[in-house]
C-alpha cells in the first residue's frame, strides 16, 4: 500500500517536472509568436497574451524592410547550394563506399579530420581568396563556399552506400552496365531516403547560415535573411523589436517544420538500411 | 609451356621498349608513349608538359621570390610631370596567395611527370612481353571503368582543397608575418618574422594573460556545457519514457521544439528575453519580488546566462539520443532486477546509467569538442561581452573561436588571430584523428 502510494506521488511530481520543462521549452518560441502579434514595437509588455492582436508587423516587414527581397535572395542561395552541394556529397561517399583503390583510407580520413574543423577558422582566407577572384559580395561565393565544404560531410552518404547489397553492383558490372548507369538507374532508386536527407540538410544549413553570408554579402540588396534580420535587432537604433519578432516567425516556421520532416525520415532511412543489412 | 616463356623473353631481349621509354619520357613527357606508338596519349602529355616548362620557366621563380620576400615595391607617391600619383607596389597577400597556388600547381606536374614515366615503363615492359600497347580508345575505356573513383572525386576533393586545404595554409603562413590592420596591403609589405607572434601571444604580458584567460573559460565552458546538455537530457529521457507516463510522443514533441528552432533565431530571441531591462525574464522576477539581475552585462551573470542558453537547446539532441540507446537495453535485466526486489531507483543507477554511459561516452567527447567551438551561442548572445579592459581585444566571455573572429574582423589582428587558429586546430586534431579512428564506418573497412 505504501509503495503504491509512493508511486502515485513521484508520478504526480513527474507530471509537474515534464510541464515545467515543457514550459521552459516552448516559452521563447511561445515569447515570440505572442509578441509579433502585439501592438505597438518595444520589447516590454505586461502580459504574454497581447491584449490587441495585429498583424501590421507582417506587413511591416515587407513595406518597411526589403524582407521579400530577403527571402528571395535566401532560396536563391539555400537551393543552388542543395542542389551542387547534394551531388558533391553523394559522389565521394559511393566511391568510398563502392570502390576500393589506392589512397582511398588516407583521403577518407583526411575529409573526416578536415570536416571537425569549424569552417570560418580559415575564414581570413577564403576572404581573401574570393577578393581575388573578385567574388566579393556576390551570392556566387557564398554558394561556392557552402557547396565545396559540403564533401567534408560524406560519412553519413558512404554508410548508407555500404548498406546497398555489392552482390547488385556486381550482377550489373557483369551484365555490362556502366558506372554511370548504375550509379543513376540502380543505387540512386535505392536511396532516396538518403538523397532526401542529404538535400534537406543542406538546405536547411544554408539557409540558416549567418556568419558567412554575413562577412561577403555587404550590400542591402544582397542581403539573407539570417543577415536581414540579424541587422534589424543589433543596430544601434533598433527599436522594432515587433517586426523582428515577425521576422523571426516567418523564417522559423519552414525551418522548424522540415527539421521534425528531417528527423522523422532519418530514423525511417536508418532502420530501412538496417533491415537489408 | 617454359619453352613458351623463353621464346617470350628471347625475343623480348632483342629490343629494351622500356628502357628507350623511360629515357624519352625523362626527356620529355608524352615522348615515351609516342615511342610505344600511343600517339594520342603522347599528344596530350606533351601539351601538359610544354605547360609545365611554362609554369616553371615563367612561374615558379616569380612565385619563390612572392612567397619569400613578400613584395620588395611598396606603394608610393611618385612625381610624374607637376602632379603626384600613386604608383602601385607589391601586394604581399596576393603574392602569397599566388605561390601558394604555383607551387601546388608545380607538385601536381610533377606527380604527373612521374607517373608518365611510369606509364611508359609499364608499357614498355608489355611489348617486351610481346604484348599491344592500349589504343586511346582502350585507355579510355579503361579509365572509365577502372579509374572511375578518381574521376568522380575529382571535382568534390577540388572543391575541398581551394576551399578549405589552401585557406588552412594560407592561415598558418600569415601566422608567421606581420599582417596586421597597421600596415595592411597594398600599402605597406608585409615580412615574415618567424615566431614573433606566438611569443607575443604567450609571453607578452597583456595578450599572455588574455590567451591564458579565455583558454581557461573556453575549457570551463566546454565542460559545463556539455555537462548540463548531457545530464539534463538524461533526465528528461528518464522522466518521459517512464512506463506509466502517458503521451509520451507529446512530450517529446515539445521538448524538441528548441533544437529545431534555427539556432540564430532562438539566439537572438534568448538575446532578448534576457535583456536586464526589458526583457521579461527580469520583469517576472521583478513581479515575484526579486531583483533584476544583470544576466549580460556581469562577467558571472554572463557566463550563467550562456550555460542555461546552451542547456535549452542542447538538451532535446541528448534526450533523443539518450531515449534511443534506452530502448535497445534488454527488458530481461529490468525484470531480473524486479524479481531481485530491486527499487526504480537501483534500476536506473544500475541497468540504465551504465548502459547509457557506454554507449553515449564517445559522443560525449565529440560535444565537448563541438562545444569548444560553439561560436553561435556566443557570438549571438553576448559577443564575448561585457568588455573587459584588462584584456586584449577580448571581453570576458569570449572562447578562442570567438576571440579569433574579433581579432581578425573587428580589429584586424591578423597574425594573432592565425596564431590562436593553429592553436585551437593542434588542440582539435587530437580529437579530431582519435574520433576517425574509433568511427565505426571506418573500423568496418580494416576487417573487410
Amino acid at each position: 500500500m505504501t509503495r503504491k502510494l509512493r508511486g502515485s506521488v513521484w508520478l504526480s511530481i513527474s507530471y509537474v517536472l515534464l510541464a515545467v520543462i515543457g514550459v521552459f521549452s516552448v516559452y521563447p518560441a511561445l515569447w515570440v509568436v505572442m509578441s509579433s502579434f502585439r501592438t505597438g514595437n518595444s520589447l516590454f509588455s505586461e502580459t504574454l497574451f497581447p491584449t490587441a492582436f495585429t498583424l501590421e508587423h507582417y506587413a511591416n516587414l515587407f513595406s518597411k524592410y526589403d524582407f521579400a527581397l530577403w527571402y528571395t535572395n535566401t532560396l536563391k542561395i539555400a537551393l543552388t547550394t542543395t542542389v551542387i552541394g547534394t551531388v558533391l556529397t553523394l559522389l565521394p561517399g559511393y566511391a568510398f563506399s563502392i570502390f576500393r583503390f589506392t589512397g582511398r583510407k588516407t583521403m577518407m580520413s583526411t575529409l573526416m579530420v578536415l570536416g571537425l574543423f569549424p569552417g570560418f577558422m580559415s575564414m581570413i582566407a577564403v576572404f581573401i581568396l574570393l577578393n581575388l577572384l573578385n567574388l566579393l559580395n556576390t551570392h556566387l561565393a557564398v554558394i561556392l563556399v557552402y557547396a565545396a565544404g559540403a564533401p567534408l560531410f560524406f560519412l553519413f552518404a558512404k554508410s548508407y552506400f555500404d548498406t546497398i547489397p555489392k552482390s547488385l553492383v556486381e550482377a550489373a558490372r557483369i551484365d555490362g552496365a556502366g558506372h554511370l548507369s548504375i550509379f543513376f538507374r540502380i543505387v540512386m532508386p535505392l536511396s532516396t531516403p538518403l538523397i532526401v536527407y542529404t538535400a534537406l540538410s543542406i538546405f536547411a544549413g544554408s539557409f540558416t547560415d549567418f556568419l558567412f553570408a554575413k562577412l561577403v554579402l555587404r550590400t542591402p540588396e544582397t542581403k539573407t535573411l539570417a543577415v536581414g534580420l540579424f541587422d534589424m535587432i543589433s543596430s544601434r537604433q533598433a527599436t522594432d523589436f515587433t517586426s523582428f519578432a515577425a521576422g523571426c516567425v516567418l523564417i522559423a516556421v519552414p525551418i522548424t517544420f522540415l527539421f521534425i520532416l528531417l528527423q522523422r525520415l532519418l530514423t525511417e532511412g536508418l532502420t530501412a538500411g538496417a533491415e537489408k543489412g | 609451356m617454359q619453352e613458351l616463356i623463353a621464346k617470350q623473353s628471347k625475343s623480348g631481349a632483342t629490343k629494351p621498349y622500356s628502357t628507350i621509354a623511360v629515357i624519352l619520357s625523362v626527356l620529355a613527357m608524352g615522348l615515351g608513349q609516342l615511342y610505344n606508338r600511343q600517339i594520342m596519349k603522347g599528344i596530350i602529355l606533351l601539351v601538359v608538359h610544354a605547360f609545365t616548362l611554362y609554369t616553371v620557366i615563367f612561374k615558379l621563380p616569380h612565385a619563390v621570390w612572392g612567397l619569400t620576400t613578400l613584395g620588395e615595391t611598396q606603394t608610393q607617391l611618385k612625381k610624374v610631370g607637376r602632379l603626384y600619383q600613386q604608383v602601385m607596389g607589391d601586394h604581399s597577400v596576393f603574392l602569397m596567395i599566388e605561390g601558394l597556388v604555383t607551387i601546388f600547381a608545380v607538385i601536381l606536374l610533377i606527380w604527373i611527370y612521374v607517373l608518365s614515366i611510369k606509364d611508359s615503363y609499364r608499357t614498355g615492359k608489355l611489348r617486351e612481353q610481346g604484348g599491344v600497347p592500349n589504343t586511346f580508345r582502350q585507355t579510355v575505356s579503361f579509365v572509365l571503368s577502372y579509374r572511375f573513383p578518381y574521376l568522380i572525386l575529382a571535382l568534390p576533393l577540388a572543391g575541398v582543397f581551394f576551399f578549405t586545404i589552401m585557406p588552412i595554409v594560407f592561415m598558418i603562413l600569415i601566422a608567421f608575418t606581420d599582417y596586421t590592420a597597421k600596415n595592411m596591403p597594398p600599402a605597406h609589405l608585409l615580412n615574415w618574422t618567424g615566431f614573433d607572434a606566438f611569443r607575443d601571444v604567450f609571453q607578452l604580458k597583456g595578450w599572455s594573460t588574455t590567451f591564458y584567460k579565455v583558454t581557461l573559460w573556453t575549457f570551463l565552458w566546454a565542460i559545463l556545457a556539455t555537462l548540463t546538455g548531457y545530464f539534463g537530457g538524461f533526465g528528461a529521457a528518464l522522466l518521459v519514457q517512464q512506463k506509466r507516463i502517458r503521451f509520451k510522443s507529446f512530450w517529446r514533441t515539445l521538448f524538441i521544439l528548441p533544437y529545431a528552432i534555427p539556432m540564430f533565431v532562438s539566439m537572438l530571441i534568448l538575446q532578448n528575453m534576457f535583456n536586464g531591462q526589458f526583457g521579461p525574464i527580469n520583469q517576472y522576477l521583478e513581479l515575484l519580488g526579486f531583483n533584476r539581475i544583470p544576466w549580460l552585462s556581469d562577467p558571472t551573470w554572463a557566463k550563467v546566462t550562456l550555460v542555461i542558453a546552451n542547456f535549452w537547446v542542447a538538451f532535446p539532441v541528448s534526450m533523443l539520443m539518450i531515449i534511443g540507446i534506452m530502448s535497445t537495453i534488454p527488458k530481461d535485466m529490468y525484470e531480473a532486477a524486479d524479481i531481485d526486489g530491486a527499487s526504480s531507483f537501483q534500476k536506473t543507477r544500475l541497468i540504465t546509467f551504465p548502459s547509457v554511459m557506454y554507449s553515449m561516452a564517445p559522443l560525449l567527447i565529440m560535444s565537448f569538442v563541438g562545444n569548444m567551438n560553439n561560436f553561435n551561442v556566443i557570438f549571438l548572445l553576448t559577443n564575448g561581452n561585457p568588455v573587459n579592459s584588462d584584456l586584449q581585444f577580448a571581453g570576458d566571455t569570449d572562447i578562442l573561436i570567438t576571440w579569433l573572429y574579433k581579432l581578425s574582423m573587428g580589429y584586424g589582428q591578423y597574425n594573432y588571430a592565425s596564431v590562436i587558429g593553429i592553436i585551437i586546430f593542434i588542440i582539435l586534431s587530437a580529437f579530431a584523428i582519435w574520433n576517425v579512428r574509433r568511427t565505426k564506418a571506418f573500423k568496418e573497412d580494416t576487417s573487410s
